[in-house]
């Protein structure tokens, strides 16, 4: 009779997953029992300190890995590469961000924050796993633990009927998504035999291309799934509502986290697993980035409210990260990995400046309540203002880096038109950036919409956080050396 | 007699593209949750199809997994719909226009 054989676990590789998955469910059997409602700085601190220890953990496994090199661990559904200690690092610093940006904004809305902490803890490891996953039905189980809990925290704000319908419209497009993206897995499977990155890479090398038809198939609808997930044009038509009517810290949360898994996870899918089909993936996701950097631009120009031009301008940076995947070099990995780390970072803490002036209900970020916000709060319009620069790629931020990094690999790739049409999408978004840093320092037609604005103002972890990225956003656009030499090391140790 | 592998996979095929065509076409949120299910369901078909014609476990154990996804999922999307009906005692998504998406 045959034994049950258990695969061999690595914890110390699955620490930064563990840390968040089971401190969002320790935290959520604690407020159940506790019997008052636990102190939103309690939670605060609580889901902080996970932050904490998941960094610490993700720093410790990619030190690990330049060690003793990458290697894969329960039964190879799980990599422990540079590449996803990399993303484990953003990710813990998106949770970190996260936790301290919605303090004041759970207690302003009443919103239980427990509830709020347990989710954004649990979607951040399905983040991880995606990044982490050496299989494709563990990547698509991290893809589900991710969005399942980002459907409930769009919903989170029951007094807006804005955020249900955020939810619900997230919710059925990312519900088809997903489908599509399993129908993908089951046709590579079908053609492959196997859900296994190695397995996949190995079958495909040896040219065992028996089912053509199949294989494309899956790999086109692999493709559709990603593209929803991240946001690209033409899949592109959920963002806008669903980051104008999702609570605003969840909003940011979204948009780091989101973009950081469904990036890693496509990343390793198209560059490890299937890199002999470059000549039929490339030219779509070529096309793919020249919509999504073009569409994200121009229609970031024409919005009225901040919220949705912050979307369009998270569609404008999914383009520039479409650009680092069309490079297909290890430049163009460690690019979008500097990218994806300094995008979360400023897309977080201006979604969080934007919490503090959509007003008391959370329902109306209008560019207008942004009009002269600089003379009112000359700290917080500065901040907005570094942080707006940076998304557009102003020298001496980290969005310049970013930006002229992923284009450096893609020229060095030879798609000179591809990186010319990226920098005049930047050129057009730096139009757009550039309208609302000038509404922020206008003189006349100050903004006399009081409601509730003080209050929201003097919000302490929250004006930190945003400092901190500040801070981080102008020291690593002065000196991103340290930052892309982390970069490039995770890459250099990615689980072929 | 078996049936050939062809025949599960077009019947695959044509469950998913009925329930892609229902989520885009449908307006109806209950129903178009409904067709996002189906369109998983086709997945499970063609993934335990190819399994038994590769003989390999793997896509068979994978169909457990996307049942326990698609459970979760419906708990999830339930709760929204309940929390929107609530409010507008409706569930048509041409009146979920409060953003004008």
């Amino acid at each position: 009779m045959n034994h049950l054989a258990l695969p061999t676990v690595s914890y110390a590789a699955l620490a930064p997953i563990l840390f968040l998955l089971l401190g969002g469910v320790a935290l959520m059997v604690l407020s159940a029992l506790s019997r008052r409602p636990l102190a939103a700085g309690t939670v605060t601190g609580y889901s902080v300190l996970i932050g904490f220890g998941a960094l610490i953990s993700a720093l410790a496994e990619y030190g690990h890995v330049n060690g003793a090199g990458p290697s894969s661990t329960v039964a190879s559904a799980i990599a422990v590469d540079g590449f996803s200690a990399a993303i484990a690092v953003t990710v813990s610093v998106v949770v970190i961000l996260a936790s301290l940006l919605s303090h004041g904004y759970l207690r302003r809305m009443q919103i239980d924050a427990p509830a709020y902490h347990v989710l954004a803890l649990t979607s951040a490891s399905g983040a991880i796993i995606m990044a982490a996953a050496n299989d494709l039905v563990v990547l698509f189980l991290g893809l589900e633990i991710l969005s399942i809990a980002l459907y409930v925290l769009a919903a989170l704000n029951r007094r807006s009927a804005k955020s249900e319908e955020a939810a619900l419209k997230y919710f059925i497009l990312g519900g088809f998504s997903s489908a599509i993206f399993l129908f993908g897995i089951a046709f590579t499977y079908g053609a492959t035999g196997s859900t296994n990155l190695q397995v996949i890479t190995r079958t495909l090398g040896e040219g065992v291309a028996a089912k053509p038809g199949l294989l494309l198939a899956g790999l086109g609808l692999l493709l559709v799934g990603f593209f929803f997930k991240v946001a690209a044009v033409p899949f592109h038509l959920w963002t806008p509502d669903v980051y104008e009517g999702a609570p605003t810290p969840v909003t940011g949360f979204m948009a780091a986290a989101a973009k950081v898994g469904g990036f890693a996870a496509l990343l390793r899918v198209l560059l490890t697993a299937m890199p002999q089909l470059s000549t039929n993936w490339t030219p779509v996701v070529y096309s793919v980035a020249v919509a999504t950097l073009i569409g994200g631009a121009v229609l970031m120009v024409v919005q009225r409210d901040a919220k949705r031009m912050l979307a369009y301008s998270s569609i404008n940076h999914a383009g520039f990260l479409l650009v680092g995947i069309v490079a297909a070099t290890s430049a163009g990995i460690s690019a979008d990995l500097f990218y994806l780390f300094t995008y979360s970072v400023t897309a977080l803490a201006t979604f969080g400046i934007v919490t503090m002036l959509a007003g008391p209900r959370d329902d109306d970020a209008g560019i207008d309540r942004l009009s002269g916000l600089a003379r009112r709060h000359p700290a917080i319009g500065a901040a907005m203002a570094i942080l707006l620069l940076a998304q557009a790629g102003v020298p001496f931020t980290t969005g310049f880096i970013a930006k002229f990094s992923v284009i450096e690999a893609v020229v060095g790739h030879g798609s000179i038109p591809l990186a010319i049409i990226a920098m005049a999408s930047a050129a057009v978004a730096v139009f757009a950036y550039l309208r609302l840093v000038a509404t922020l320092y206008r003189t006349e037609d100050i903004a006399t919409v009081d409601l509730g604005y003080d209050d929201s103002l003097t919000d302490g972890p929250a004006a930190f956080a945003i400092g901190l990225s500040v801070v981080v956003t102008i020291f690593f656009g002065i000196f991103p050396a340290a930052l892309l030499d982390f970069g490039r090391t995770a890459v250099a140790h990615l689980l072929p | 007699m078996s049936i050939p592998l062809s025949w599960f996979i077009i019947l695959a095929t044509l469950l998913f593209g009925i329930g892609a065509f229902g989520v885009l076409v449908r307006r109806n949120v209950l129903v178009m949750f409904m067709c996002v299910e189906l369109m998983l369901n086709a997945a499970n078909l063609a993934l335990v199809a190819f399994a038994r014609s590769l003989n390999d476990v793997g896509g068979e154990t994978t169909v457990f997994f996307v049942l326990v996804v698609a459970a979760a999922e419906v708990v999830v999307g339930l709760g929204i719909v309940v929390a929107i009906f609530r409010r507008r005692h409706s569930a048509v998504a041409d009146e979920l226009s409060e953003m004008g998406g």
